[in-house]
Order: C-alpha cells, then sequence, then structure tokens
C-alpha cells in the first residue's frame, strides 16, 4: 500500500507483510500445482512407471512417448482440434458479426421499437425455455450431427449484448451524424465510424465468446452423435473421464507396436494438449478479460 | 438526430429502416432459439412421446399438471431439491468470502510485481474448461496413481475411490469450483479497492489506528457496497449449483448426495426421453429462478444499485 511508506513502517508491519506474503505464495502455488502434477505424469514412460510406481512428481526421462501417440494414431485427436478451430474462428466470427449489428440498433435511442427489442433480450435473461425443448428445437431444424449445431444456439449472449450497447451507446452522435450527412448509410456508418472506435469492446467480447467456444462441450455432446465432428473437449472427456484403461488400450493404443505409455500418462497427455492452447495465449490476453470483467460489471 | 424523414412514426421507422436491417439477424436469433423454446414448455402440460414427430408438440391435447403432480410425489422430489440448495449453499458459504478475502491479501501486499503474478496465476483456473476440471479432478484423486491416493499409500493406509464415495463427493465439488473461481472472482473486490482514498488510511494512521482497525474502519466499508450487492447476485443463482461440474464428475454410487434439478432433468430429458415430464421439472426450475432473480434484482435496486439491468 502506497500510503504506509508515507510513514516509517513499524516492525509489526514487516512481520504482518511477510506472513500475507507467505500464505499468497501458498495460495498462488496451489493454483499451479495441479497443472504442474499432470504435466510431469504426461511424460512418464512405461518403464519408469513400472520401476518407481504410479506418484512421479519429477520423472528421470522425458518421454514424449503419449504425446506421438496422440499425434500419429490419434486421428481423432487432430480431426477433434479442427472443429474446435471451426467453432472458435467461425463461430466467434458469427457471434461478433450478430452481436455488433443488434448491439448497434439498440443503441440508438430513437428507434421506434427499442424498447421491445430490449425487454425481448432481458425476458431470456431470466427465464429459460428449457433444456428439452431447445433440443427439440435444434433436432426439428435439422442441426443434429451438424457442426452448425455449435454455432447457431448460441449465436448471441445477451450479457455481452448488452455490454456492447452500453459501450456503442457512448460513441459521440456527432461522429456519426457527420457520416450520415455526408450520405453514408447505417451499415456504412456501423463499419468506418462505430467499430473503428469500438476495437476495445470488439477484442474483449471476442475473446470472450471465443474462450467459451474453446471451452465448450455440453452442447456437442448432446447435438453430435458421431465422433467425426466432435470438438477437442468432447473427445477429451470420452477419453479423460469415460474411458476405462481397457478401453483405452483398446482404441487409441491399439496399433503401438511397442509397449504403449501407461493409461495416466496419455489421459494426462490429452489433458495438456487441449489446455496448451489457452494457457500460452492467457498471459498476452489477460488484461482484454480483467478489463472487460471491470467493464461488465460496473455497467452491465 | 434531426429532421429528414419527420417525425412521424412512420418516417422515423423508414430513416432507421438500415438499422433494422442491420438488426433482424440477432432478433431473429432471439425468437427462433430463444421463444420457440418457451412456447416448447407447454408440452410440460402434454404428453408428447419421443417418436412423435415434431409437430405433436403443437398438436398433442393437453393433460393439465399431470406431470407436476407426478414430479412434487415423487421420492427424487426433495431429493434433488435438497441436493442442489445444499451444494449451491455450501459453494456460496466456502466460494463468496474467498475471493473477498484474497482481494484483501493482494491490497495489503506491497511488492507491485508479487502482484500482479500473483493476480495472473490465479486467474487461470478461471479459463480452463469444466471437461478440464473434471480431468485435473479425476486425475488428482484417481485410485491408479492419483496424488491423494498415493499419498495415502505411503502412509501404509487403503485407497479411496473418492469420487464415488458419498461423503467426499460435495466436498470435492466445493473445493475445485472455489479453486475455479477464486481468484477471477477477486478482479471486482480489487477494482473496488483501488477507489478506496489513501488520505482515508493517513488520517486514521495519525490517529494511532493499526492494520487491523483500518481494515475494519476503512477497507471492509469501502467495499461493503460491492460484497452486498455480489452476495444478493449470488442468491440469485441458487437454483445453479453446478450443472457441468456434477454432470463430469458424478456416477449413480454418488446421485444420493449430488443429484441436482439440472441432471436430473437431463437424465429423465435425454437419456431417457420422458420430454413432457423433464420439461415440467425443468419449468419447475426456471420459474423459481425467475422469481429469485427478479427478487434479488429488485433488492439491488432499492439499495440504490443499478441492478443488473
Amino acid at each position: 500500500m502506497k500510503h504506509s511508506r508515507t510513514i516509517k513502517p513499524k516492525t509489526s508491519e514487516y512481520v504482518f507483510q511477510g506472513v500475507n506474503y507467505v500464505v499468497l505464495t501458498l495460495l498462488t502455488l496451489l493454483f499451479l500445482i495441479p497443472f504442474l502434477i499432470v504435466l510431469s505424469t504426461s511424460f512418464v514412460s512405461s518403464a519408469e512407471y513400472a520401476r518407481r510406481g504410479s506418484l512421479i512428481l519429477f520423472p528421470q526421462k522425458i518421454d514424449f512417448d503419449a504425446y506421438r501417440v496422440l499425434l500419429t494414431q490419434g486421428s481423432i485427436l487432430l480431426n477433434a482440434y479442427k472443429i474446435t478451430l471451426f467453432r472458435v474462428v467461425v463461430g466467434t466470427a458469427c457471434n461478433l458479426l450478430f452481436t455488433a449489428m443488434l448491439a448497434y440498433g439498440i443503441a440508438k435511442k430513437g428507434i421506434p421499437g427499442r424498447n421491445g427489442i430490449i425487454t425481448m433480450v432481458f425476458i431470456t435473461m431470466v427465464f429459460y425455455g428449457g433444456l428439452v425443448p431447445s433440443y427439440l428445437l435444434v433436432k426439428s431444424l435439422g442441426l443434429v450431427d451438424s457442426v452448425w449445431s455449435m454455432v447457431f444456439p448460441s449465436l448471441i449472449n445477451a450479457w455481452w449484448l448488452i455490454i456492447m450497447k452500453n459501450f456503442f451507446a457512448q460513441i459521440p452522435e456527432s461522429l456519426e451524424e457527420s457520416a450520415f450527412i455526408d450520405g453514408a448509410n447505417a451499415g456504412t456508418v456501423l463499419l468506418r465510424i462505430v467499430v473503428p472506435l469500438s476495437m476495445p469492446i470488439f477484442a474483449t467480447i471476442g475473446l470472450f465468446y471465443a474462450v467459451w467456444h474453446w471451452n465448450s462441450w455440453f452442447d456437442a455432446s448432446i447435438y453430435i452423435n458421431g465422433t467425426t465432428k466432435l470438438p477437442i473437449q468432447v473427445i477429451m472427456r470420452n477419453i479423460v473421464l469415460s474411458m476405462s484403461n481397457q478401453d483405452l488400450n483398446q482404441s487409441v493404443l491399439a496399433d503401438m507396436a511397442t509397449t504403449p505409455p501407461p493409461a495416466a500418462t496419455v489421459r494426462s497427455a490429452v489433458i495438456i494438449v487441449s489446455t496448451l492452447p489457452i494457457l500460452l495465449l492467457y498471459p498476452f490476453l489477460q488484461k482484454y478479460f480483467v478489463k472487460g470483467m471491470i467493464v461488465g460489471s460496473l455497467k452491465g | 438526430m434531426k429532421a429528414a424523414g419527420g417525425s412521424s412514426l412512420r418516417g422515423r421507422m423508414a430513416r432507421y429502416r438500415m438499422h433494422y436491417a442491420l438488426m433482424a439477424g440477432g432478433i431473429l436469433y432471439f425468437i427462433i432459439f430463444r421463444y420457440v423454446p418457451m412456447y416448447g414448455i407447454t408440452i410440460a402440460f402434454k404428453n408428447v412421446m419421443p417418436f412423435d414427430g415434431i409437430w405433436a408438440m403443437v398438436t398433442a391435447p393437453y393433460i393439465g399438471f399431470t406431470h407436476f403432480i407426478n414430479f412434487f410425489r415423487s421420492y427424487y422430489f426433495w431429493n434433488i431439491i435438497g441436493n442442489t440448495l445444499a451444494i449451491s449453499g455450501l459453494k456460496l458459504l466456502f466460494g463468496f468470502p474467498a475471493p473477498i478475502l484474497l482481494a484483501l491479501m493482494l491490497n495489503e501486499a506491497w511488492g507491485i510485481r508479487f502482484k500482479k503474478v500473483t493476480q495472473t496465476i490465479s486467474y487461470l483456473p478461471h479459463f480452463i474448461s469444466m471437461v478440464v476440471l473434471a480431468g485435473l479432478v479425476s486425475t488428482l484423486l484417481s485410485t491408479s496413481g492419483g496424488v491423494f491416493n498415493e499419498i495415502i499409500k505411503k502412509f501404509g493406509g487403503e485407497t479411496i475411490y473418492f469420487l464415488g464415495e458419498p461423503k467426499y463427493f460435495r466436498t470435492i465439488l466445493v473445493v475445485s469450483d472455489v479453486w475455479k473461481n477464486m481468484g477471477w472472482g477477486s478482479i471486482i473486490y480489487l477494482a473496488a479497492l483501488s477507489g478506496t482514498n489513501p488520505e482515508l488510511y493517513e488520517a486514521a494512521i495519525v490517529d494511532g489506528a493499526g492494520r487491523w482497525k483500518q481494515t475494519l474502519y476503512i477497507t471492509l466499508p469501502s467495499i461493503a457496497y460491492v460484497i452486498v450487492i455480489m452476495f444478493i447476485f449470488a442468491v440469485g443463482g441458487l437454483l445453479d449449483a453446478g450443472f457441468e461440474q456434477i454432470l463430469l464428475l458424478y456416477s449413480p454410487s454418488v446421485y444420493q448426495v449430488s443429484d441436482i434439478i439440472d441432471t436430473y432433468v437431463y437424465r429423465e430429458g435425454l437419456i431417457n426421453m420422458k420430454y413432457s415430464f423433464s420439461t415440467a421439472v425443468g419449468l419447475f426450475k426456471s420459474v423459481i429462478a425467475m422469481t429469485l432473480i427478479v427478487g434479488t434484482n429488485a433488492l439491488a435496486r432499492k439499495m440504490g444499485q443499478e441492478g443488473i439491468w
């Protein structure tokens, strides 16, 4: 605390700081350790597993067998990555496009019917039609087993729509007006004036949508039956949570000529492989999320 | 905007026709994907069978509240309501104060870099998917090579299948939930804390107030408002006990302590295909949830806060 420095700190202050640092450091370790354990488990070879037993926090030899298996045998995994990439890229693009277009309209105070539209959105924030009716709708639209079932049903998030609307509403009216006078239409104004001025909010909301798509599994698990269109999260659930060791050996490790890596190693490798992109990008994107969180909670 | 198009309703609508065109897609989305399912709720008052075809949802005759009565009378009613409230309540009890404590501790720490690093790491679990969380939990608690069981074995104990034990299951849910959300939840409190006037502390120090008194009389009051509002909203979400988390981690051996309304609706509706019955159960939840949200929001407004809308 800056204010503490204006007056010379007492000894008790140093003691307090010391304790605080220790507790916070331990907490930080608690946040990291689960990842580290899984990471190190993913490098344990079957030889070491047989020799040292199963709790190995520091493998003596970093063994990439599990990853090799996943990359070579795992056409399932590679394919799942493609599906996930599709929903992150195409899904997020659709999300942003439709969210921005609706937000731009309802940010305009003079539009007849604006309150009606906003009310319509609000009602969906407090009342949910329910799992089965939603499922039946997607089914009757013929979206079952289509990759679009991961895009359309969640096209616009009402909360993020409102955040975007509030951002648009802050843009000075005069900027748009001058463009209208020059003969531009609403589409051009949105594209040429509003969007460039709103890059921070597009980055934030876009990231929210992208992470949401990356992490989503439930929609795919109910809407998609075949394995070829399943995203990485569902494949991961199947391998990590549902499969017995025996199933795992038969499906993923079947054609291994040598001794396959232990099941725990393969499971850990799957977790790492499907989390890595987010973990690597996260430090760079973190500040946008925090900004978005604060914007959204102050005036959401 | 001025003139151009006149001020009659029709004139105004004509002037904004391009805006309407832009909004059309979004409006259509809300009607199709949000409002049609609301109409679909009517099947809770009908008897729609899985292979009846989609039009049966519209044409089937109304049978009244049969499904609701069956639900209220069933053994599951109190079980899943109890589980929902118990799990949600425990998460509130431990998950609510945790981010406040973290924010207070971070706020007191001197080192800027240390704070930054701690914050960054504490937000990390928020960004992993529920599947990864479940994967981490089941890996760490596994009977074959999970850290906890290996430690138990080292001390000569018996291996425990934690995820299959009713007495441990709720603890696992709560701990992993707090772990995932604590850091991220602290952001809002840190933002509120950063707005506290430093002069207040200086005055307090001059008056001889120690750290504890400063926290009690300056720091906490300055964020009390945020705490109350966050608590009200947390209560508004009381019926959401963590559907995805439970669905990924539970198994029949722990249904007794972990089957919540949402998981029950999922099993009855999509696995057992009792469409009408499960829709009735879901509607029961939606109505109470709506009452809670609207009520708590009104309360927040009464306190002078803008509310969530």
